[in-house]
Order: C-alpha cells, then sequence, then structure tokens
C-alpha cells in the first residue's frame, strides 16, 4: 500500500468543500498589532484597485474616525446607507445587512470585524454578518486588530493591562480566504501618533495613551506576526495534505478538554482552543455531570454550560456527558472520539480527598494510551461567570431552608428523645437521631445530612450523656458511642442522600422519556397536519409550561401558520421564522441570531428537508441552558419533524393514487368512447359509400346527397380521431414504438397517405443522401407529416409549391415543411399549436385546430422541438426537431 | 362479372350490411357470421374465394379465427382493424393475414384491397413461370435476373433475397419481423433497422424517387407491401 496516496473519502471531501467553497464569498482580512497602522487605509486602497479595474465595489460600513487619508481614500466609492435603529431613546446607526443583501455587489468592505451590533439588530456581532454575506456568496473586505482574536484577548489584556469586550472567533480569522498583515514599525505608529494622524476617542485618551507604550506596540506587533505566520504555515500544512506531500496526520495530537465547575474554566479552554489550533488538530470540550454536580445551583451549572458553548464558538465539538465517575466516563469518551490528549484543569485537592489518587492520577491509569495534561490553577476569569441575577436570589434561600429544617428535625428528635429518657435505655435513644439523619438526608440531601450528624452527636451529648447539660464525658467509653453514632450518621447520611438523588434523577428521566414517549406513540397515528400542531402544542407545553406556534411550509417553502381559527399566544415575527428556516439554524431566544427576541425558533429538519418551524416563548430567561431541557425539545423537535414528514409522503401516496386512478378511468373512457363513436361512423360512411355505388345509380340529385353524407361523415370521423388522438397524448400516457428507421422511409408513407389532399400542388423534397437513421415513431412521426401536408395544402391556393427539407444541425435533425402560400397571420407563430386555433379565424377552410397540437405533442414526446415562422418574402414554414442519437451500426451482410 | 364468393366475419350488424351493399354491388357472393366460430363453420362449409375478419369480435380474437384458418386454408384474408387495435393488426398479419384496412374505410379501398388479394391466390395457383413484372421492373427469380426498362440492376445476396421475398408475395403486406425472419433468419429478429437500411438500399436501385416509392411501398409501423401495379 501507498502510504501517500491520498484517501479516496478525503479527496471527496475536498472536493466538497471547494464546491461550497466556490459558492461561497471570499473573505479578505486586513489585520493589524493595533490602531492606526493603516488597516482601513490599506483596506480601501485595495477596493479602489479593484474599482478600477471594473469591479462593482460598494463601501458597506467604514469608521474614517476623522483621519484625512482614510477620508480621500473613500472618496468615488459608493457608500451603502446606515440603517438606523433606536436604542433606548438614541438614534444609533449600524451596517445595513438586509441592504447589502439586496444590493448584493460582488465585493463589500466592512470595517472592523469585531464589532458588537446594536442590540435589536439581526446578529449580536458584526462577524455574524459577515458570515452572511459570505453565505450569500459575496466577497467581504474587513479589518481586525490583534487583541480582538478571541485566543489572543486574554493575552494581550495581560500586555497592555487593557481586557477588550469585543472579539472575533479564531475560527473567522483562521478560515479567512486571505490575510493581509498591514505592518509598520512601533516608531513609526508613535510618529503617525504625534503627528495627530492616528484619531484618539476623547473618553478614553488616557488608556489609550498607556496603550500606546513603545513596549506594548513591540509585543503587539509580535503578537500580530506569529500569527499570521502560524496562519501561513497551517496554508501550508493543508497544501501539503492536500497534495499528500507525506504530512503527518495529526490524530495523534487531538484534544479533549474536560470543562468542570471550578473557576478558569474559560481559561482552559482558550488555552486549549490555541493548542488545538497551533496542531491544527481536532478538539472536543466535555462537561461531565456527576451527582455531585447535579447538585450545583443553577447559577454554577449555568455558567458551566456558558463555558461549552464559548468552547463551541471557539471550533470546539462540545458534550454534556452523565456519570458517577467522571474518569471513566472520560476516557470512554476519549476512545470513542480518537482523542489522544486529556486536558483537565487544575483542581484544589480538597481536605475530604486527601488520601484518594487526585483525578489526573485517575485518569492516568485508566488511560494509559493517552496523554493527561494539567493545566495550572487559573485565576477566575469573571467576564463569563456573572451569574444570572434571578438565580442568585433563589437558589441559597432554598439551601438555607434545608440546613434549618435540619436543625428543626435534630431539634425534634432531641425533644422525643427527652420525652423518651425514662422508659428507654441511653443506647436505644440514639437511634432516633439516627433517623432524625436518615430524614434529612432523604429530604434535604448532603449538606443538611453532615449538619444532622455533626448536630445530632453534639445534642446526645448535650442532653442525654452523663453529665446531662454538659459537653463533658463521663464515661469514656460515650468517646467511642460519640464516634460510631458519626461515622454511621455520616455514611447512612451520604448513602440516602445518593439513592433519593438517583431516585430523583431517574423519575425526572422516566418523566422526560414517557413524555417523549407518549408524543412519539400520538404522533404515530396521526393523518392531518393539524393534529400534529394539537399534539406538539399539549406536550411541549405541559412540559415545559412555555408558549409554543408550529408553522408550517408549503411547496414553495414559504411558512404558514396553521389555521387554527383562534389568534397564536405568540407574537411571531415571521421575519426571523422564515430566516431560520431558510438557513436551518435556530434563531431568536437564546441562539445567536437575534438573540434579542423573546421567541426561540428552531427549524423543523426532517430527513428529507425541513418541514417547518417550531416558535417557543420560555417562561424564563434561562430556561435553555439546561441540557436535559434542550434534549428533549431537540428530541420533540425531532418527533415533529418526522410526523410532519411522514404526514406529507401520506399525501404524496393519496395523490398519486388519486392520480393513478383518475389516468385508468380517463383511458377506459378513451377507449370506450373510441370504440362507441367509431363503430357508427365506420358504418355512416361505409353505407353513404355503398349508396354512391348502388347500381342502377341513383338520380342526379340522391346521388350528390349521398356522396355529400360520406364526405361530411369522413370529415366528423377525421374529427374524431383528431380528439381522441390528443386526449390520448395529453393524458402522457403515449407508448412510442421507437426504431432506427430512414426518415425517407416515413416522409414516403405520409405523401401515399395524403395524396389526395395534395394532388393540386407541387412538392419538392431535398434529403441528403447521407441522412442518419433517426429514432422515432413511425406512425406518429407519419402523422406529424400529415398534419402538416395538409396544413400546407389547407391555407395554400392550388398550384402552390410545398417543400420538405432535412438537415443535421448538431445533435438534432432539423426538419422543415415550407410553403409559398399567404403565410401565416403575423403574431400567431405561437398561438397555432394552442387547441382549437386557425390560421383564419372563422374561415370556411375545414378542420379543427387540434393538428398543430398533436403535431407539438408528438414532437416533445420525442424529445423535440416544433414551431412556426413566415418566409421573408412569401410563405410559411414549420420546423421541427428530433434528436439525432447513435444509431445502431450495420454488421449483418456477414452475419445474414 | 365475377362470382367470387366472399365471407364476412363482423359482430356489428350495420358494418355488415354495408359491406354486404358494396361487396353484391360488385357482384360478390356474400355471407355473414356474426362470431367467430360461426365463421370458421362457415368457411369450413361454403368454401368461400375471401374472408373478411374483424378483429374485435364478441366470442373469440380475430387473431385467433386468423390463426386457425391458416391451419389448414390458403385463402386470402382481410382483417378490418379499429385504430386502438394496432398491435393485434400486426400480430394478425404476422400469423397469416394478406392485409389489413383501418376503421373507417371508404368502399372503393376495400373493394382494391379485395381485388388484389384474389389475385394474388389465383396467380400463387398459377404459380410457376417464377417471373414477377410490374410497370418496367421485371424480376426472374428462376435466372436472378433484375431488369428495370431493359437494363439489369446488380444487387446485393441479401437485396435479392429481400426482392425476392416481397415479390413472391406480392400485393400482401409483409410486417418487419416477417421479412427479418425470411431473410436474415429467426436470430436477428431484434435488428429491425438492417431491414430498413437494407430495404433504403433496395429502394435507391430500384425506385426513381425512393422518397415516392412506386414499387416497395411502406406501411408505417407495420410493414412492407410489393406494389401491384
Amino acid at each position: 500500500m501507498n502510504e501517500l496516496r491520498p484517501d479516496p473519502d478525503k479527496l471527496l471531501d475536498m472536493v466538497q468543500r471547494e464546491q461550497e467553497k466556490a459558492l461561497r464569498g471570499k473573505l479578505k482580512i486586513f489585520f493589524g498589532a493595533s490602531a492606526g497602522v493603516g488597516k482601513t487605509y490599506a483596506m480601501l486602497s485595495a477596493a479602489r484597485q479593484l474599482r478600477d479595474r471594473g469591479l462593482d465595489v460598494v463601501v458597506g460600513i467604514v469608521e474614517t474616525h476623522g483621519r484625512v487619508e482614510t477620508m480621500a481614500q473613500m472618496e468615488g466609492l459608493e457608500v451603502l446607507p446606515r440603517k438606523e435603529i433606536e436604542h433606548r431613546g438614541k438614534l444609533l446607526s449600524e451596517f445595513d445587512l438586509d441592504g447589502a443583501l439586496a444590493r448584493h455587489p460582488p465585493l463589500i468592505l466592512i470595517d472592523e470585524l469585531a464589532h458588537t451590533n446594536i442590540p435589536g439588530s439581526r446578529h449580536p456581532k458584526r462577524w455574524q454578518d459577515v458570515e452572511e454575506l459570505l453565505t450569500a456568496g459575496i466577497d467581504v473586505f474587513t479589518t481586525v486588530n490583534v487583541q480582538h482574536l478571541e485566543t489572543l484577548n486574554d493575552i494581550v489584556g495581560g500586555i497592555t493591562g487593557i481586557r477588550v469586550q469585543e472579539t472575533v472567533p479564531d475560527k473567522v480569522f483562521d478560515q479567512a480566504d486571505e490575510i493581509i498583515l498591514v505592518d509598520i514599525t512601533p516608531d513609526e505608529l508613535l510618529q503617525r501618533l504625534k503627528e495627530g494622524k492616528v484619531y484618539i476617542p476623547q473618553q478614553a485618551e488616557g488608556a489609550i495613551r498607556n496603550f500606546f507604550r513603545k513596549g506594548n506596540l513591540i509585543a503587539l506587533r509580535e503578537l500580530s506576526l506569529r500569527r499570521t505566520a502560524d496562519r501561513v504555515d497551517d496554508q501550508m500544512r493543508i497544501y501539503r495534505q492536500e497534495r499528500s506531500i507525506g504530512g503527518a496526520w495529526h490524530t495523534q495530537d487531538s484534544l479533549l478538554v474536560c470543562v468542570g465547575p471550578e473557576p478558569g474554566a474559560e481559561k482552559m479552554i482558550r488555552k486549549a482552543s490555541r493548542i488545538a489550533t497551533q496542531f491544527g488538530v481536532e478538539w472536543h470540550a466535555v462537561y461531565v455531570e456527576t451527582p455531585h454536580l447535579q447538585h450545583q445551583p443553577r447559577a454554577e451549572r449555568d455558567r458551566i454550560l456558558k463555558t461549552l458553548h464559548f468552547a463551541q464558538d471557539l471550533g470546539a465539538e462540545t458534550a454534556v456527558l452523565a456519570g458517577q465517575n467522571p474518569d471513566i466516563v472520560l476516557v470512554d469518551y476519549a476512545r470513542n472520539h480518537h482523542l489522544f490528549q486529556i486536558i483537565i484543569g487544575g483542581r484544589r485537592t480538597s481536605a475530604w480527598n486527601f488520601f484518594r489518587p487526585s483525578f489526573a492520577d485517575r485518569l492516568a491509569r485508566l488511560s494509559t494510551d493517552r496523554d493527561v495534561i494539567q493545566l495550572a490553577c487559573a485565576v477566575p476569569d469573571e467576564r463569563i461567570s456573572t451569574k444570572p441575577a434571578v438565580a442568585r436570589e433563589a437558589t441559597p434561600k432554598i439551601y438555607w431552608m434545608s440546613y434549618a429544617w435540619a436543625v428543626i428535625a435534630c431539634a425534634a428528635a432531641t425533644g422525643v428523645a427527652a420525652l423518651l429518657l425514662p422508659y428507654f435505655d441511653i443506647a436505644n435513644i440514639v437511634m432516633l437521631f439516627l433517623l432524625a439523619v436518615v430524614f434529612v438526608a432523604v429530604k434535604y440531601g448532603r449538606g443538611p445530612a453532615v449538619l444532622a450528624s455533626f448536630l445530632s452527636v453534639g445534642l446526645f451529648d448535650f442532653f442525654f450523656v452523663p453529665p446531662r447539660f454538659s459537653f463533658a464525658v463521663g464515661d469514656v467509653q460515650y468517646l467511642l458511642t460519640f464516634a460510631v453514632m458519626l461515622i454511621v450518621a455520616l455514611i447512612i447520611g451520604q448513602l440516602t442522600a445518593n439513592l433519593s438523588y438517583q431516585v430523583r434523577v431517574a423519575s425526572h428521566r422516566e418523566t422526560r422519556l414517557r413524555a417523549l414517549y407518549e408524543m412519539a406513540r400520538d404522533l404515530s397515528s396521526v393523518l392531518l397536519p393539524q393534529q400534529i400542531v394539537d399534539i406538539s402544542h399539549k406536550f411541549i407545553e405541559a412540559t415545559f409550561s412555555v408558549k409554543v406556534a408550529i408553522l408550517i411550509s408549503d411547496a414553495e417553502d414559504r411558512l404558514h401558520l396553521p389555521d387554527t381559527g383562534e389568534a397564536s399566544a405568540l407574537a411571531i415575527d415571521m421575519g426571523i421564522a422564515q430566516w431560520a428556516f431558510d438557513h436551518i439554524e435556530a434563531a431568536g431566544f437564546s441562539t445567536d441570531t437575534l438573540p434579542g427576541s423573546s421567541v426561540l425558533y428552531l427549524p423543523l429538519r426532517a430527513p428529507m428537508r425541513t418541514r417547518g418551524i417550531l416558535a417557543v416563548e420560555p417562561s424564563h430567561s434561562s430556561w435553555l441552558l439546561i441540557p436535559e431541557q434542550r434534549r428533549q425539545l431537540d428530541g420533540f423537535v425531532a418527533l415533529i419533524a418526522t410526523a410532519l414528514e411522514r404526514v406529507h409522503y401520506i399525501e404524496v401516496a393519496q395523490d398519486a393514487s388519486v392520480r393513478i386512478e383518475s389516468e385508468r378511468l380517463r383511458n377506459s373512457v378513451l377507449s370506450a368512447l373510441s370504440h362507441d363513436l367509431r363503430t357508427p361512423l365506420t358504418n355512416l360512411a361505409g353505407l353513404s359509400d355503398s349508396l354512391t355505388l348502388t347500381k342502377p345509380a341513383l338520380p342526379r340529385q340522391q346521388l350528390d346527397l349521398a356522396i355529400a353524407i360520406r364526405d361530411q361523415t369522413s370529415r366528423m370521423s377525421a374529427l374524431v380521431n383528431n380528439l381522441l388522438d390528443m386526449a390520448r397524448l395529453q393524458a402522457g400516457n403515449v407508448k412510442l414504438n421507437l426504431q432506427w428507421q430512414p426518415l425517407e422511409e416515413v416522409i414516403g408513407s405520409a405523401l401515399a397517405a395524403c395524396e389526395q389532399q395534395m394532388s393540386g400542388h407541387h412538392l419538392d423534397i431535398s434529403l441528403p443522401l447521407d441522412f442518419p437513421l433517426l429514432e422515432f415513431d413511425a406512425v406518429l412521426i407519419k402523422s406529424v407529416f400529415c398534419n402538416l401536408l395538409e396544413n400546407a395544402a389547407k391555407y395554400t391556393p392550388p398550384n402552390s409549391t410545398v417543400h420538405i427539407e432535412a438537415s443535421v444541425d448538431g445533435s438534432q435533425a432539423r426538419i422543415s415543411v415550407t410553403d409559398n402560400g399567404p403565410g401565416l397571420v403575423p403574431g400567431s407563430e405561437e398561438t397555432i399549436f394552442e387547441k382549437f386555433t386557425r390560421g383564419v379565424r372563422e374561415s370556411s377552410t375545414p378542420g379543427v385546430g387540434l393538428g398543430l397540437t398533436i403535431c407539438r405533442a408528438i414532437i416533445e414526446a420525442h424529445k423535440g422541438r416544433i414551431w412556426a415562422e413566415n418566409m421573408p418574402v412569401r410563405g410559411a414554414r414549420f420546423t421541427f426537431t428530433l434528436p439525432l442519437g447513435i444509431p445502431p451500426t450495420l454488421d449483418m451482410e456477414s452475419r445474414a | 362479372m365475377t362470382s367470387h364468393t366472399v365471407i364476412i366475419i363482423e359482430d356489428e350488424k350495420q358494418t355488415r350490411r354495408f359491406l354486404r351493399l358494396s361487396l353484391e354491388a360488385e357482384g360478390y357472393h356474400v355471407f355473414e357470421a356474426e362470431t367467430g366460430g360461426e365463421g370458421l363453420k362457415a368457411v369450413a362449409s361454403r368454401k368461400p374465394d375471401m374472408v373478411i375478419i374483424d378483429l374485435g369480435l364478441p366470442d373469440m380474437d380475430g387473431v385467433e379465427v386468423v390463426k386457425k384458418l391458416r391451419e389448414w386454408s390458403t385463402i386470402p384474408i382481410i382483417i378490418l382493424s379499429a385504430r386502438s387495435e394496432e398491435k393485434e393488426k400486426i400480430i394478425a398479419l404476422d400469423v397469416g393475414a394478406d392485409d389489413y384496412l383501418t376503421k373507417p374505410f371508404g368502399t372503393g379501398e376495400l373493394l382494391a384491397r379485395i381485388r388484389v388479394a384474389l389475385r394474388r391466390a389465383i396467380s400463387n395457383e398459377q404459380a410457376g413461370n417464377g417471373t414477377f413484372s410490374i410497370a418496367d421492373l421485371t424480376i426472374d427469380l428462376i435466372h436472378r435476373k433484375i431488369t428495370k426498362m431493359g437494363e439489369e440492376i446488380h444487387l446485393t445476396p441479401i437485396e435479392y433475397r429481400l426482392l425476392s421475398v416481397l415479390a413472391q408475395h406480392q400485393g400482401k403486406v409483409l410486417t418487419h419481423s416477417f421479412l427479418l425472419k425470411e431473410v436474415w433468419g429467426p436470430n436477428q429478429m431484434d435488428n429491425a433497422h438492417y431491414l430498413r437500411i437494407y430495404m433504403s438500399q433496395l429502394r435507391h436501385k430500384l425506385e426513381k424517387e425512393p422518397v415516392r416509392p412506386r414499387y416497395i411501398l411502406t406501411e408505417a409501423g407495420v410493414g412492407y407491401r410489393f406494389a401491384v401495379e
């Protein structure tokens, strides 16, 4: 095996990626170490050059900051009008994404990629706007400073002492098609500053003065150079991989980051992202939820989930895993996903686990074939851990209440024990306290149980162990009682708390599963979309206590609210819904797209296509952060989508069977009609014909009548034939009897068939001797010729010439019938092919205008084209084409 | 005046009536049969010179009647078909019918076909001199010599075989499959284009205007017929 040969799957993947890339717009980033290096200027002058070469360039948004040089560059470029958005009573202007998409220029300039949009814009971040522009196939030029890159943000913060809030995910930077580093030396930049060429906002002047210290500038410059170099390195690596130039495949370095509740998780994620980017490997971030962790206050959990979300933004695959032993779960996950390095945060070993091996040790012991990297204890990063205010108030209250109950339970146990002391032995009194601990553990969990354990020992000592009402212990043997009592209480408390927790978790799970199961069961029997809507309402509203609406898409991919007859409980923004549907991406509440909306729009994506949108309005803001809920909602969404698709296919199947049935009916009506009409016509024609032939001959007048009857009958029967042929052809079920044959032969048989009609006309046939065989149905093409010849005979005066001509035109045979008569009524060249149209309206020339309609149907069934035109001087020409194909070869003189 | 006997097997009363009228006007003796079974019996007992069979009969398929007749008789058979019976028409010709008429048809057309078929039957009986001639074309099968206006025409072996099969069945409609079988043998039945190409070559050698043939006529979708006059 040649190891260097590219993997076919990878090649296919590459082709697909390149196809996608070809449709996408190109992103060019002008990258600089700090403000004032001239990124915007460079971008504008690059754009000007393209504009001068004839490219339609539009300035989407550029801040000149009053810099004269930059403003000069802007001159003459088309600037997109900004959008005015009202925010807190102030009218602010912002980049107009919809305007840009409507204008759809080949290239648009968007300054400051890291900009945060004004609340109420479609996306919270400008880079998301750019993403949408690129998806729409628009090329984008943009600018970024090094400190705005997500993973470098804290490093820059460390250097300069200033943290910027606006960041761009590194993946945007890395996936850009081109990076132009705009670089000047720190001295030059300082010079420019002094000359006042760099605009400095008044309010932050001091901070920015600090920022522009030479040391900072050197460090920033180094950082940006290095980052650019990393990217070039990546490009080299990708190039080598794509060309199969013996590159190493980096699966060995793929990372798994374990996110825990400890502070500084975000920093760990940044670090991991940086490592992953540097080595160009995939990385996953997971959170293992243990019973202990599940017990965390909601704010804690929200923080962890936000960290995971953050990792996802940085390009990680994320997952929430559940299990008793995080080490086992982690190693399993790493094995299944072929991740070879496990990164964990530094944990301070707690006093409880002093004698236990550390988490890192346990991991290392479990996975001898994987590296375990423990990062240093990180400083908490406050940027993410801002807890939701509601959660912070609610949780501690419940917490303190349960501890209070633990105290009350112990007090009650003491009271009862005091009452029973005269009758029972002191050793049995102890049992009452253990009972209290069990009660607290079941009811309030581990913490209160521990408190209850200690409290019980204390109370027992104080009230019941002689000397009573003092903590002093008279008899040393009570020390053993205390120790055993404490240990037993702690263990019982621990076990009971775990058990009751697990029961609770299990029952939650069961409720969730039952809801899913019941919904699946109910949905499996529905036949109408409305039933799906009703069932979804019932289950989702009951499960989450939220408001729900379902929008179903029609054949043109437009969304509709099913007509329920009552107004929807939700204020649905059809614009967001349609966006989510078109992009097959969740939008609205808690997403990246229009997060300000109070409604979450989830696309109902079924195996074949997206069927609609589920709109959900949650009752509180932290709702979807809980992974189980999210999972359950996703489950509901999948069920609804599949049900909608199933119902759709039921409709399709019904349509098909109705169509088959109606076709069968039409066919039987047609054949009955054709028999019932033709038999009397045949007889009429024959009988009148035999009248004309009677011997002795009829008197003159009666003979004329008989002949008239015969002629009218034959006209009638031609008409019936045409009508029935048309009906058959239009039903689309004519089976062509395709045979390879010479055109000459079919023209010959057509000429023989309409010899009588053509008798008054001259015929001129030019058919090349080497004209190829064509594949057609002889009977049908003969009737095309007959129709065209009869028309020519009918609409031209006697002694006119009809010219039949055939030639090869590319992959088509082109056959025309031309006359030198009066020609077509101008403008009727197309309408004459419609049913019941004739060249001259209400003319006395017999024949219903079905002939040409039949011709068109026949030619189209042969995958050809037929059209009519007037000749420059005189006459009309009817031309039709037939595909040439590859005629079979002739090798039979030998075979015969 | 001829006094040939014709049997009409047709279930439609009015059709029988006008057929009888026109044929009797021409001096034929006409017998009618309403069903296939009746018709077969009539043919056996009356020994007619010609049978006209409608394809759509109530008791049995017209094709079946042709087949049964051909088991013991060579009398000329003309079939009457409706337009929706294209396939049956070709099968009927394949199993031995001489000619066909598609409804509705003119009486003149019918009489002409009957005349041709009858004459063919008579000339078959007298066959033996192996010479066919039509207008200025003479085909001498014994000496393998084709002359047109006294000039000899040279044919390839296949062209000759094709022409001789056509000439021997002068006036009769020969289906594509019949000709393929006769000229190329039963193994080339799927190569209908062979026949068409050779037919075209033959026409170019014989006919003055191949697109408006005088000798070899095309029956579109069915086959060919060697003209009588």
